[in-house]
């Protein structure tokens, strides 16, 4: 590209995404941003000066070829921008939502170091938008089958990039599933507002068009193991199982009616519907004052979830700093803007109940930031004789998740670390036990959409060798 | 979709279902339990699979009516589809020869004690039932526990059928006559659960008891299930469904299970009005 040209990009301003109000937005459950425009995102589309050394692709956990789709979307080739994307993530109009692109591509991207940076996440999320909207998904020749059939446990994002890769190397996939619904955290945990389950299914049909077997409600280890699999016609088995093992305080109080772990109250509400309660089945304390404890993005899916069922009052309880909030910023500002309010520096000592065992309020210590820890975070100490309460009726628990352990249960040959995450080797997915690989969450502890994908690309490849070579 | 084979009516509002799940019939143990929704807005609940027919590839399930989704299943009969049945979940009961066993089976909790009752009796233990309702039109199951045990003692809360009193005087009179008793299981409504207790810890005999907590996944992921059994938090979907009953903190599941009571009648007068006429006695 030539000087000129790529001054007069620099000058082009970031388009800005049209959002929902945020007086209105906090009254339903549609998702928040409405996305680009075709003209908004050929505009943003041009912002991009088409590096000769893309820092960007670097960033990005699966090396989408960036600047290649965002020139096509720049050239309205909406269609082919997607499916460039699609060459190396089958999730785009998911991680176009939800991944942390601050921290990855938009982090190193070129113009961010004067600027801001190019919109690469919301560019992508178009091109996939713009895809399925226009009925332009298309299913790509499969080669003949190898004879080889693979089973998948768990149905989040790390065993469906398993699934989609296998067929597409000609291999016969069966996906096991505990839930009624495929999809992992997307269903479950991630609430609608910011990524509408709809979308979530329409890429699980997409899998399924292409021949990938989902079996639902089927518990691994419960129902079949794995050892019975790989004696079953299975060549390979996939552990993608995910890190849903709540973590709570063990502080008084905290098995109050009216004290949820995040999972609990994300899961009532994303995936069993308890908004629409009644007319789903499945209640949710709606509360007053809710309470939600952590600074991560589980603990603001919980605070913004608990906004839209309008309690008085939604504040989120963090015993360190903003600074040092884990949450994306624009999670943080989404939440600000609904109402959310921030009690920081603060932490939890007891959950104090009303004579009907119902949460009526929390005691609470004020933190100050001492030394630095190992995260190289400042620890947080409390301040002696600062307790005091908070009145709440719901308190959301949302301080991380642990391993699950039912896989690791069932079949002790594969071993796993002091935490319960299956150990495998990095480069090829492979755990302990012969033909079983494994990634995503359960391998990493609670990480993201995209490294869960990236490792299910990266133990694709390495199932499709084993079946080829048999050699482990 | 799950096909209900047939349907039995026990007793007033309580059912037996047998539903079409073959790999769930082959796999299953005494002690485990399935979690099924009914339809697209279902709730998922929990229930104990009383039976298995490996040929017909059904399993049984046996279920009283109490709110909302125990009175849609029980309007459904056979030839109705449920959307949604997983299991088996939980861990199945710890099956040994203790010498004694005594089952304890309060109301529709006979319904559990029954495959425990068979399982312990083919591990050559001496099986002692004590199976009791409120009254005798409640009474289920027990010429299937007559089969299952050496000995069936009855009680009814109102003296209608068999032996006038609680499940536990009967008990209490067992171990009192110098009854070497190895192992006992109870299993019924909360309270009942934690009088069995009570009436075994002086005597420290192992006394298992199932919770019942409300459920969601049924899979360890969401901790709506969990309870303090000796000073611990535990799944009781994963870890359980069956503890010591001298170690449960009763009084927490009690309080924990009145989590939903307004939303529960919400539902139920609901669906009341949906349905017009049918009345419940709840
Ligand atoms: C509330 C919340 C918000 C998040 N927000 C973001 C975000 O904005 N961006 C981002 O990048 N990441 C986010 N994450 C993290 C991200 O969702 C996870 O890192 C990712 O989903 C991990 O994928 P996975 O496939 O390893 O596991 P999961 O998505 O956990 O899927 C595992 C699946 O396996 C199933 N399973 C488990 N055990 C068995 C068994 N024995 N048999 C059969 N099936 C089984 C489970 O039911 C589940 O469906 C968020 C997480 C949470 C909880
Ligand atoms: C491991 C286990 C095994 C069980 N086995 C049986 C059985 O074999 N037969 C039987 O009739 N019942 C059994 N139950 C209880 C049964 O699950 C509840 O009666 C049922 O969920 C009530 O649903 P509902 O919508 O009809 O009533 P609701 O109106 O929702 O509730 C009525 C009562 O049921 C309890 N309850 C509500 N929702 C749940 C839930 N999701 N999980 C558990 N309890 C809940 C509430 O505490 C309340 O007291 C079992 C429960 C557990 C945990
Ligand atoms: S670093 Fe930025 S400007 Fe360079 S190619 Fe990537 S997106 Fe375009
Ligand atoms: S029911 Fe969710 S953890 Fe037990």
């Amino acid at each position: 590209m030539d000087p000129k040209e790529t001054k007069e990009r620099m000058k082009i301003p970031k388009q800005v995404m049209p959002e929902q109000d945020p007086g209105e937005r906090v009254k339903n459950f549609f998702e928040v941003p409405y996305g680009y425009t075709a003209e908004q995102a050929m505009e943003e589309a041009k912002r991009c000066i088409q590096c000769k050394k893309p820092l960007c692709v670097g960033g990005c956990p699966v090396n989408i070829d960036i600047p290649w789709f965002i020139r096509l979307i720049s050239e309205g080739k909406f269609v082919e921008a997607a499916h460039k994307i699609k060459e190396s993530n089958g999730l785009p109009a998911v991680c176009g939502r939800v991944c942390p692109q601050e921290d990855q591509c938009e982090k190193v991207c070129i113009i961010g170091k004067k600027g801001e940076p190019v919109s690469i996440g919301r560019l992508e999320r178009f091109a996939a938008d713009y895809e399925r909207e226009h009925g332009e998904v298309r299913i790509p020749e499969l080669p003949k089958w190898s004879g080889k059939k693979v089973s998948v446990v768990g149905a989040g994002p790390a065993g469906l990039t398993v699934a989609g890769d296998l067929v597409k190397k000609g291999h016969k996939v069966t996906v096991f599933e505990a839930l009624h619904t495929a999809g992992g955290v997307l269903m479950y945990g991630i609430p609608e507002f910011r990524l509408p389950k709809k979308i979530v299914q329409s890429e699980v049909e997409y899998l399924k068009r292409m021949g990938v077997d989902i079996v639902l409600n089927s518990v691994v280890g419960k129902l079949e193991t794995i050892d019975e699999f790989l004696s079953n016609g299975y060549s390979a088995v996939f552990v993608g199982s995910g890190a849903g093992l709540p973590y709570f305080m063990n502080i008084p109080g905290e098995n109050l009616a009216g004290v949820y772990a995040a999972n609990e109250y994300l899961t009532r509400v994303n995936l069993m519907k308890a908004y629409q309660f009644p007319e789903a089945d499945t209640p949710v304390i709606r509360g007053r004052k809710v309470v939600v404890i952590g600074g991560g993005n589980t603990a603001m899916d919980s605070a913004r979830t608990a906004l839209r069922l309008c309690p008085e009052e939604v504040s989120i309880v963090y015993r360190r700093s903003r600074e040092e909030l884990p949450a994306r910023v624009e999670e943080i500002h989404h939440g600000e803007e609904e109402g959310l309010k921030f009690r920081l520096l603060t932490n939890p000592k007891k959950f104090i109940g009303d004579k009907d065992g119902r949460l009526k309020a929390i005691e609470c210590v004020r933190m100050e930031l001492g030394e630095p820890d190992e995260s190289g975070r400042r620890r947080p100490v409390e301040v002696k004789g600062s307790e005091f309460c908070i009145d709440a009726d719901v308190a959301i628990v949302a301080i991380g998740n642990g391993a699950n352990p039912l896989i690791p249960q069932t079949t002790p040959d594969i071993k796993v670390n002091k935490w319960g995450n299956i150990t495998v080797n990095p480069d090829t997915g492979r755990t302990s036990k012969r033909g079983v690989f494994s990634g995503g969450d359960i391998v990493r502890g609670g990480a993201t959409v995209i490294l869960a994908m990236g490792d299910g690309k990266k133990a694709a490849d390495s199932i499709d060798e084993y079946l080829k070579t048999g050699v482990w | 979709m799950y096909e209900i084979t047939e349907k039995v009516e026990l007793a007033h509002t309580v059912y037996l279902f047998k539903i079409k799940a073959p790999l769930i019939a082959r796999k299953r143990k005494a002690g485990q339990f399935v979690v099924l929704r009914l339809n697209e807005h279902g709730e998922r609940i929990p229930l104990t699979i009383v039976d298995s027919d490996n040929a017909a590839g059904t399993i049984t399930i046996i279920v009283q009516e109490v709110g909302k989704t125990t009175a849609m299943l029980g309007d459904m009969g056979a030839g109705d589809n449920i959307l949604d049945v997983v299991g088996p979940l939980g861990r199945p009961t710890h099956i040994e020869n203790f010498g004694v066993a005594v089952c304890v089976g309060g109301g529709i909790g006979t319904a559990p004690v029954l495959p425990i009752a068979r399982a312990l009796k083919e591990a050559g233990n001496k099986v002692v039932s004590i199976i009791g309702a409120r009254n005798k039109g409640l009474l289920i199951l027990e010429k299937e526990m007559r089969e299952a045990s050496d000995t069936l003692y009855v009680t009814t809360d109102d003296g209608s059928y068999g032996h006038h009193g609680f499940v536990t005087q009967v008990l209490q009179n067992l171990i009192d006559e110098g009854m070497k008793i190895g192992f006992v299981v109870g299993i019924g409504p909360i309270p009942m659960m934690r009088a069995v207790s009570n009436t075994t810890k002086p005597y420290d005999i192992l006394t298992m008891v199932s919770l019942n907590p409300i459920m969601v996944d049924g899979t360890g992921m969401c901790g709506a299930c969990r309870v303090t059994v000796g000073g611990k938090n535990q799944f009781v979907c994963v870890d359980g469904p069956e503890f010591n009953g001298h170690e449960v903190n009763y009084e927490e599941l009690i309080l924990r299970n009145r989590s939903y009571m307004k939303e529960e009648k919400m539902a139920m007068e609901e669906l009341t009005y949906h349905e017009g006429a049918k009345c419940y006695d709840k």
